[in-house]
């Protein structure tokens, strides 16, 4: 076990995917002189050489297109998008060729392609560079959606990736780049379950990515009031491990999703629709949602605070949940 | 050909069981004759047939406990050409648990079924697992949801016997009598909104006619004062009709006779409050009759189905007690109930002269969802107005 960022995890990951595997290459904006974005190929392009360490011109559609054409011939491309928001650039090659060229060639084509992409809110970096679209990518068959949450699955789920034939999406939350963590190398890490991050008997609080933090301070929180949450880190987006949200409200009785995109037609919906279809006679109370407010996230600090879910919030939530707030 | 039906001789029932047929097949019934006696949760109950005609054949047998709206014989009616029933009606009993989808004949319409019980899911699931009455639990939820633990609670408060615990020798009629009446308080509480109106009436006259009647009566058939306060009410109901009447699915509905169910504390605690039929056409002296009669079967435990059935309004006196006033509790589907106190000697000012008089404190509890205050005051000024010419009455 050794100690390392969220960003440095991911770089690890990388590097090693790097060093083993000659076919995987690195593409996208600024990853190569100024080291990324968010620093993760820092050093790359210096250890591994402009053919496997590309800077791209600011064109998603370009170069994650470019990613999909090395993919079907044979390479093991990555491909980092800056944020999210820029992701939808590359939207027609994602859902009309990415996700489609399996299917539409009757299986004789794959496209093993990694595409990481920054998302969410809380840097000040406002309302272009701020979402949480992952949900939107959910929606579409073809592809895998990865949300990790710590240290061990940014190394890890990028690593088990890299194995799949087809094209999976990894949402790393920039806030998380520098939080530090745990880093277990030896765990095989799946890209196919979600975890139970708090075990608890009181309430299932549901989440991902980013907010599997606050969602963690805030059941920390509640255990002090003797309210016993579990927390769900959902992990893989899709496919969405349902049986293990469902096994927890079948215990819990109640269900909180905390998602930090916006709540209409969210994944936060999807997620409760499911527990809706499978744990309806188990639930003892409404499934309940904490989202993002909806606008587009703002530029100042206490406006984008006041924007998005907090510790507070998914407190108050299960209080109104558990009906403790009278 | 008629099919006779388990009736619901009181909102709360679900199954009863049968203790004797008074009729065999062949007999002839008439509509309103005794056809068999069923044990219910709150008494031996004498049940009427609906129809006149031939009885056909008997389906239950004594002993068995079925729910209610099941066929137990089959009567054809005069006239009409004997038949197969059109529902199965195999000796078989029909599973305990299912309540009957069938229609059911004249008993009262189940109460509350427009409000749904604002419970969980898995709160539901439960409460059919521990047999507990929703009905009878206090939700803590949010917003008064009843919740798994509300049920878990209340499962481990009352012991509720099972069905065939109930139809075993061995019938704790105490406790489940005291569930019925828990459970239909608490439903008219859930969901009546009541208001109280209260009027203090002068007897003077009133006391003093019952005093020259009864010296002229022999002493059987003398009368007590409650009957000319339940024929007062009688009276007055018949000018505010929508306090006589029941709350069915979307509203309110008035009844065309005036049934006045009488309350009756039971020796062994709880109550019942049987219907006196047609109140407001007796005599005062049929009256006294009929009073005296349904609380000697009250206590006896073998009141009718229709006494159970019919009330379409209450009356209440715990003057007995030494209390003064009463505000009642509605029984749903009922949509009033009416109190008197204890017939008291105080002052009052009779033609501008403080004089003793024997005074009585009546009061209305009545459902705001029917009738305004407005029109409950109308109604006590009546029954006062009514108990000032006692002769009348």
């Amino acid at each position: 076990m050794a100690k390392m960022t969220y960003r440095d995890a991911v770089r690890a990951g990388m590097r090693e995917a790097l060093l083993h595997d000659p076919s995987v290459f690195l593409m996208g904006e600024d990853v190569g002189r100024y080291g990324g974005t968010y620093a993760c190929s820092k050093g790359f392009l210096e250890e591994f050489g402009p053919d496997r360490i590309r800077d791209t011109p600011l064109s998603e559609s370009t170069f994650v297109g470019a990613g999909i054409g090395a993919a079907l011939g044979g390479m093991r491309p990555i491909v980092e998008v800056m944020t999210v928001n820029f992701s939808l650039l590359a939207l027609d090659q994602i859902v009309n060729n990415a996700a489609t060229i399996r299917h539409m060639s009757g299986g004789q084509f794959s496209v093993p392609l990694i595409v990481r992409i920054a998302t969410g809110a809380g840097r000040q970096v406002a309302a272009q560079h701020s979402h949480s679209f992952e949900g939107w990518y959910a929606h579409i068959p073809g592809i895998k959606v990865l949300t990790p949450a710590t240290v061990t699955d940014a190394r890890g789920m990028l690593l088990t990736a890299l194995k799949e034939p087809d094209p999976v999406f990894i949402f790393e939350h920039a806030y998380l780049y520098p939080m530090e963590g745990e880093l277990d190398e030896a765990l095989s890490v799946d890209i196919s379950t979600a975890a139970i991050r708090r075990r608890g008997k009181d309430v299932s609080l549901v989440t991902y990515g980013g907010s599997v933090w606050k969602t963690l301070q805030a059941a920390t929180g509640l255990a002090e009031e003797g309210i016993d949450a579990e927390v769900i880190d959902l992990r893989v987006l899709r496919p969405l491990d349902a049986a293990t949200i469902l096994g927890s409200v079948k215990k819990t009785h109640r269900a909180l999703i905390i998602d930090e995109a916006w709540r209409t037609g969210s994944f936060a919906a999807e997620v409760s629709a499911q527990i809706m279809e499978g744990a309806f006679y188990d639930l003892d109370g409404p499934v309940s949602r904490v989202c993002s407010v909806e606008v587009p996230i703002p530029y100042a600090k206490h406006l984008e605070d006041a924007a998005l879910p907090n510790v507070e919030g998914i407190m108050k939530a299960v209080h109104d949940l558990l009906g403790r707030n009278r | 050909m008629a099919e006779f039906v388990m009736p619901i001789l009181g909102s709360d029932m679900t199954e009863g069981k049968l203790v004797e047929w008074k009729k065999k097949p062949g007999d002839r019934v008439n509509k309103g004759e005794i056809i068999a006696e069923v044990d219910t949760e709150k008494a031996t109950i004498e049940v009427e047939a609906f129809q006149t005609g031939v009885i056909e054949r008997l389906i239950t047998s004594p002993g068995d406990t079925v729910p209610v709206g099941t066929v137990m014989a089959i009567i054809r009616e005069d006239g009409k050409p004997s038949a197969q029933p059109k529902v199965d009606v195999q000796r078989e009993q029909p599973k305990k648990a299912a309540l009957p989808a069938a229609p059911l004949i004249p008993p009262a319409p189940p109460v509350g079924e427009s409000i749904r019980l604002r419970i969980s899911p898995a709160a539901k699931q439960l409460a059919a697992d521990l047999g507990v009455d929703p009905f009878t639990v206090q939700g803590t939820g949010p917003d008064g949801a009843i919740t798994r633990q509300d049920i878990e609670a209340a499962g481990k408060r009352v012991v509720v016997p099972s069905p065939t615990e109930a139809a075993g020798a061995a019938i704790d009629r105490q406790g489940r009598l005291r569930q019925t009446i828990a459970a239909a308080m608490a439903r008219s509480k859930r969901e009546i909104p009541h208001y109280y109106l209260s009027t203090t009436i002068d007897m003077g006259r009133a006391m003093t006619w019952l005093t020259d009647q009864n010296l002229k009566r022999p002493v059987t058939d003398r009368l007590l004062y409650g009957v000319l306060l339940i024929k007062a009410v009688a009276l007055a109901l018949r000018e505010v009709p929508e306090l006589n009447g029941l709350w069915k699915e979307h509203g309110a509905t008035q009844s065309p006779d005036i049934h006045i169910g009488v309350a009756i504390a039971l020796r062994q605690g709880g109550l019942v409050a049987p219907a006196i039929h047609q109140t407001d056409k007796q005599t005062l002296g049929e009256l006294m009759k009929s009073f005296q009669e349904v609380v000697k079967r009250a206590r006896a435990g073998t009141l009718r189905s229709s006494e159970f059935s019919d009330p379409t309004i209450t009356v209440t006196s715990l003057g007995e007690q030494g209390v003064e006033t009463v505000f009642g509790v509605i029984y749903p589907p009922q949509v009033a109930l009416v109190g008197f106190g204890k017939l008291v000697e105080r002052p009052w000012v009779v033609d501008g002269q403080v004089a003793a008089r024997p005074v009585i404190t009546a009061t209305l509890a009545a459902d705001h969802r029917v009738t305004d205050g407005h029109r409950g005051a109308i109604f006590l000024s009546a029954v006062d107005r009514l108990l000032q010419e006692p002769d009348a009455l």
